[in-house]
């Protein structure tokens, strides 16, 4: 396994933003990763497709450092590092929108877009107008336009304007990698377009989105490329251009662990 | 590539025109959308108030005098203060049961350390004060530690305080059965009235501070290019806080001149009302009884700030319970009893504030004392019995949580 780390990624340009190599990680007995290898380039849309226990939240909670991982690396730009805690990820600028989107729904979006990590003086006074500024700038930078006012309820907003709320809370912090959990899940056709248009947005201008979802029309219709696991390991890695929804739908439900186009091996013959 | 992803959120901030206009039927209507939605804010209770002071007015002229309106707003400043402090309790989405105890305590506290020859006579009554306070917060520290920590409900952790406190009371004033306060300063409290001179500095000091910071609110926002704000509005917003300023200030130096106790609960007031709104504990305890998960997962170290507004809400009642103890000279076996409680409650969510955590303002406590201290006063006036009077009150607070069940419903509905 040591000569697999040499060995040069080929399907999109130069070293991976975000790399995770041969990432394993149990519950218990319960092996939920076994040795997989993950990858997201700058300015690239990479989905993760599986069914479900494929292990792909698993996978996503252990970069963004919610789940310590067993053994594996992770290498960020190039250079290997420890990611022992969210704050860690965020650190690195790694982003994660959950499903669930974790916002208040009593507070406004300034609020919301600024929880956690509020501008403030030195007797902890809130700088508001600079928030709000801010908040209105990264707004309209993601095109978000359907938002009336910045200091609007999030109570009052729709599915998919929340979603852009979170998203773009996502973004401010200078973030390099932007993972959504499920965004589409729950909207209708036309806030799933805006939620789209907003990720090929993001790696329009550079970051590198990471997007786990069950819906492979939207995943044909925003991912660069897709990488697919199944019961915690690497089936493959899809070029968007080059792959077929049925073969992805295969991949996802009867994929064999193997070699595969783009990430070195995994060795899980041996394993098997 | 990195080049690219900062230049998020830096982009030209330009005014923001359309949606954030400030025309006077913008505003307007943005306000009106807002009630639609069930965000009512203080519209409710402000008719309620002017609906309850029109009737008495018009059984009893007496109602309205001098002399009834400097001692409602002493018989308010502690009700009022111990429901500031519920309301941040209520802002979490807990309660506090033992407040009405727990102000006890600090009454008896207060009395204690003025006894001439007691055993915990100091010599400063207002050594005694401050002992008060930092006793009952402790006792907030110690039951929030239970809800925050250990996850006992904040219900059942209250109520067992609610029987302790009141144990210790009795405990302690025993067979004495009543303290007399005779330290002039602790009764002071309650019971200063200042001069017609200090009363208009007072008026002139309040009117300036609350323009000063109108004001810069205003210019900093417009600095930022946001320009949501209606000039005309803003003036008259601060000719109404002028007239109410000076109006009431003539009006109680018609009698005995403005209460001292009426200054310290705007102070309290301005000041918790600053915590709430302009800082970012104040932020987390919105956020945290918003959705205490998304609070967790933005890094808000949510016990703590459980904790700490437990501390608030017991001070906040021990100093109420000192303004209580100072209004009657005394402390007797029945401190922090009676309706103390439910009054205080009732008062935080007769003024606005959501029993489901996350929405309510620290004004809400003054709004709501309001009401239940015009109720009573105009009943006492009037000649009825206490009967009326619960029978009133309780219809009231019927009233006021219906009206923040239908609005959160309306909330919930809106822009899905």
């Amino acid at each position: 396994m040591t000569e697999t780390m040499e060995v040069p990624t080929i399907a999109g340009a130069g070293t991976p933003l975000l790399e995770a190599r041969n990432v394993t990680k149990s519950f218990g007995s319960v092996q939920a990763l076994a040795e997989v290898d993950f990858a997201v380039h700058a300015g690239e849309v990479m989905a993760l497709v599986g069914d479900n226990g494929a292990g792909k939240s698993t996978l996503i909670k252990c970069i963004a450092g919610i789940y310590p991982i067993d053994s594996g690396d992770v290498y960020f730009d190039g250079k290997k590092v420890s990611i022992g805690s969210p704050k860690a990820a965020a650190d690195l600028g790694i982003e994660v929108v959950y499903q669930d989107l974790a916002l208040c729904d009593n507070l406004d979006i300034v609020q919301n877009m600024y929880l956690g990590r509020e501008e403030h003086d030195v007797i902890r006074r809130l700088k508001e107008p600079e928030m709000e500024a801010r908040t209105a700038a990264t707004m309209k930078s993601l095109a978000v336009t359907t938002i009336r006012s910045m200091r609007q309820q999030v109570a009052s907003l729709s599915g998919g304007q929340r979603q852009s709320v979170a998203i773009g809370r996502a973004v401010m912090w200078n973030s390099k990698v932007v993972i959504l959990d499920e965004p589409t899940a729950a909207l209708g056709v036309a806030q799933t377009r805006q939620v789209l248009d907003l990720v090929a947005r993001l790696s329009s201008q550079g970051l590198a989105v990471v997007i786990i979802s069950h819906n492979l029309h939207d995943v044909f219709e925003v991912a660069d490329r897709i990488t697919c696991l199944r019961l915690g390991r690497n089936v493959a890695v899809f070029e968007r251009r080059e792959a077929t929804q049925q073969e992805v739908v295969h991949a996802i439900t009867a994929g064999v662990p193997t070699k595969v186009s783009g990430i070195a091996g995994t060795g899980l013959e041996e394993v098997l | 590539m990195s080049a690219d992803a900062t230049s998020f959120g830096e982009g030209p901030v330009n005014q923001l025109e359309g949606p954030q206009g400030n025309s006077l039927g913008e505003v307007t209507r943005r306000r009106y959308e807002a009630v639609k939605q069930g965000d009512v804010g203080t519209l409710p209770v402000i008719l309620a108030l002017v609906i309850i002071i029109a009737f008495f007015y018009s059984k009893n002229s007496n109602y309205l005098s001098a002399g009834n309106f400097t001692s409602m707003l002493t018989q308010m400043a502690g009700l009022t203060t111990i429901a500031i402090g519920v309301v941040f309790v209520l802002l979490l989405g807990e309660i506090d049961l033992s407040i009405g105890y727990v102000s006890g305590v600090a009454g008896v506290v207060v009395a204690e350390m003025q006894l001439p020859n007691g055993r915990f006579e100091v010599k400063y009554a207002l050594v005694g004060i401050v002992v008060a306070v930092i006793v009952t917060a402790l006792i907030g520290m110690l039951q929030g530690g239970f809800v925050a920590y250990i996850g006992v409900p904040s219900f059942v952790v209250t109520l067992a305080g609610y029987l302790f406190w009141q144990g210790v009371i009795l405990q302690a004033i025993g067979n004495q059965g009543v303290i007399v306060i005779q330290s002039t300063l602790i009764n002071n409290i309650a019971n200063y009235f200042f001069s017609d001179k200090a009363g208009w500095i007072i008026a002139i000091t309040a009117v300036g501070l609350f323009t000063a910071s109108v004001l810069t609110g205003v210019v900093s926002r417009r600095r930022h290019g946001i320009h949501s704000d209606n000039l005309i509005l803003v003036g008259l917003k601060l000719v109404g806080f002028g007239l109410v300023a000076f109006g009431a200030i003539w009006w109680a130096n018609k009698e005995r001149g403005f209460p001292f106790a009426a200054l310290l609960v705007i102070i309290l007031l301005v000041f918790w009302t600053f915590v709430a709104e302009r800082t970012t504990f104040g932020r987390h305890v919105y956020a945290v009884g918003g959705n205490e998960e998304a609070a967790r997962r933005a890094g808000i170290d949510t016990r703590k700030i459980k904790v700490l507004v437990f501390m608030i809400c017991s001070g906040m009642a021990g100093l109420g319970g000192v303004i209580l103890a100072a209004r009657l000279n005394s402390v007797d076996l029945n401190a922090g009893g009676g309706t103390l409680l439910l009054d205080a409650i009732a008062a935080a969510v007769i003024g606005g504030t959501s029993l489901f955590g996350g929405r309510g303002r620290v004004l809400s406590a003054l709004m709501g004392a309001l009401v239940i201290t015009t109720v009573a006063s105009g009943i006492d006036l009037l000649g009825y019995s206490s009967a009326i009077k619960f029978m009133v009150t309780g219809l009231i607070l019927l009233a006021a949580v219906t009206l923040d069940t239908i609005s959160r419903r309306r909330l919930e509905r809106s822009g899905r």
